[in-house]
């Protein structure tokens, strides 16, 4: 049976959705899979939400542009009021704890809230909040291999950040390991 | 073979509009003129970027004007030459192309859509088909005009530009949107240098004693010349016609109704067919590849055993009238599109072909 994982990834302009998104569909790629990445690039790019739309599957991808998805990882809460009714049913959801005021109600989903920006700031690099989410997110959802997630980084960061490299690698490993402690605390 | 060419090719996670600049450097483009615009400024910034650890020329123009007249120079002068805009500048360089196809010069030009009319939306459309397709600039000539749907196909597609732009010398379009341009995937790419290339005997590349000038104009005041370069010009289209046709086709082989799309929109009808065809209906997907010279012939026979079409595009209904050129009144056709920008949803166009499927034997085409 062929396996296919849709995937929305959303909020503010400048949080890193989109290389978010650009990670996961490298590591894709590396994993020998098909993907697309979808951004929105419309006027709210200018300052405003940001989201794309990543799909990664074992076989040829028909529509990149989806209105269902599997999981969702959403940074703002205009992005979860948009999203959350957009995810299938027991699907996924993570978001970043201190930018929603009001939490999802949907009670089919697996809800993960995770503290991202907190986290990042404890590790003195706010920017890595998106890495953190994305760490999360792979430990409930393995769509791609952690090996190829790593060697994804070295591709989409400009090389001028490429020493920044490390502190994004132990970013996704701080969110693994929260996303693990909590499936840990609901079960 | 195929797996041969596949392990002599990059593999690259890029957006469309870096697919077709970097296709274009490895296609052995030796100069690139033109101006930004979004959604296609990616192609200008990426071109400028490679350019000093490459091997070939890029200007940023002062406007479309004179972007596609340097095309025209330069093509004149035997270069390999591309130009990319988006919709109102590809409206500005409708002058030139025409003078192009007149003094019969090859070359390449994207048009990454946005939405229209007008100064109108940054976000994909299909809303300049008629335009590519039937003409643009005045008198009759043609453009060849390739639709592709993916980011592999933004990077074959110029080298498949090049190629027949330079066999029947003749302005090549690529018409994109906003979406493939920005959009990524993985993209194969072919090895640099492997498009051979040379300078034409008709190239104004200076003349030695042992020839004729070779004059390229598209000025011809006599109409006996008019009429003799426009019989020729009607006899190298209907070649292509003949030669140069390319759709694909999904699922066809029993389908009841026919989706045709080009472009991104046939994506969406593929996921579209899929999702109709786990509920039982019977439709398949025919896309046109190549939208001048369109595949009338293929639709014809189609035409035969399917009950339907519908035309999904993301305009008011433009190619549809070729497939009702094509289908001849032997079946319905019916459209359903979206303008200004909006993407139409594969769940929308199932839902379309669901409301078909209730009542297949009793369709009649009311709609226009």
């Amino acid at each position: 049976m062929f396996h296919t994982d849709e995937i929305i990834l959303a909020g503010f302009g400048g949080q890193g959705v989109l290389s978010m998104g650009q990670v996961l569909s490298y590591a894709a790629i590396i994993d020998a899979k098909e993907t697309t990445w979808m951004p929105s690039y419309g006027p709210e790019m200018r300052g405003g939400t940001a989201n794309c739309i990543v799909i990664i599957s074992d076989r040829r991808i028909s529509s990149p542009i989806i209105t269902r998805f599997d999981s969702g990882i959403i940074l703002n809460q205009p992005s979860l009021e948009k999203f959350e009714s957009a995810i299938k049913k027991d699907g996924f959801l993570f978001y970043e704890e201190s930018t929603i005021i009001t939490p999802p109600a949907r009670e089919d989903l697996t809800v993960l809230k995770i503290p991202a920006i907190k986290e990042a700031e404890l590790m003195k690099k706010k920017q890595v909040a998106n890495m953190i989410m994305l760490g999360a997110f792979l430990e409930i959802k393995p769509v791609v291999s952690m090996d190829s997630v790593l060697k994804a980084l070295k591709k989409v960061l400009p090389e001028r950040h490429h020493h920044l490299i490390p502190l994004n690698e132990q970013a996704i490993l701080r969110g693994r390991e929260l996303a693990a402690q909590q499936i840990q605390m609901t079960v | 073979m195929q797996e041969q060419i596949s392990k002599e090719r990059e593999i690259r996670l890029m957006k469309g509009n870096e697919a077709l600049a970097e296709a274009a450097i490895r296609a052995g483009m030796h100069a690139y003129f033109g101006y930004p615009i979004t959604p296609q400024s990616e192609i200008l910034e990426y071109l400028t970027e490679q350019m000093p650890k490459r091997n070939f020329k890029v200007l940023q123009a002062e406007s479309e004007v004179a972007s596609i007249n340097m095309i025209y120079g330069a093509a004149g002068a035997g270069a390999r030459v591309m130009t990319t805009s988006s919709s109102p500048g590809i409206s500005l360089m409708q002058e030139g192309l025409s003078y192009i196809a007149s003094a019969e010069l090859p070359c390449v030009v994207a048009n990454v859509v946005r939405g229209g009319p007008g100064l109108g939306t940054i976000q994909p459309s299909q809303g300049d088909y008629f335009q590519a397709v039937k003409g643009g600039g005045h008198g009759d000539y043609r453009l060849i005009v390739l639709a592709p749907n993916s980011v592999q196909e933004m990077a074959d597609f110029v080298f498949d530009g090049f190629r027949l732009a330079e066999k029947y010398r003749n302005p090549v379009m690529i018409l994109t949107d906003g979406a493939l341009g920005q959009m990524m995937e993985k993209v194969a790419l072919p090895p640099e240098g492997s498009l051979e290339h040379v300078v034409p005997e008709w190239a104004t590349v200076g003349k030695p004693k042992t020839r004729e000038p070779n004059i390229i104009t598209s000025l011809f005041i006599e109409p006996e010349k008019m009429q003799a370069v426009n019989i020729h010009l009607q006899k190298k289209y209907k070649t292509i016609e003949e030669n140069e046709i390319r759709y694909e086709e999904y699922h066809t082989e029993d389908a009841e109704i026919i989706l045709t799309a080009f472009g991104l929109s046939s994506r969406l009808c593929q996921k579209a067919v899929d999702l109709a065809r786990e509920a039982g209906i019977k439709v398949g997907l025919l896309r046109p590849i190549t939208l001048f010279p369109f595949p009338y012939q293929r639709i014809s026979e189609l035409a035969h055993d399917a009950k339907a079409f519908l035309t999904v595009e993301m305009n008011a209904g433009q190619m549809v009238e070729d497939v009702r050129l094509a289908v001849n009144g032997k079946k319905p056709v019916f459209f359903t599109g979206k303008m200004g920008g909006i993407i139409p949803s594969p769940e929308e166009i199932l839902a379309k072909v669901e409301e078909m499927a209730a009542n297949i034997n009793n369709l009649t085409e009311v709609e226009r």
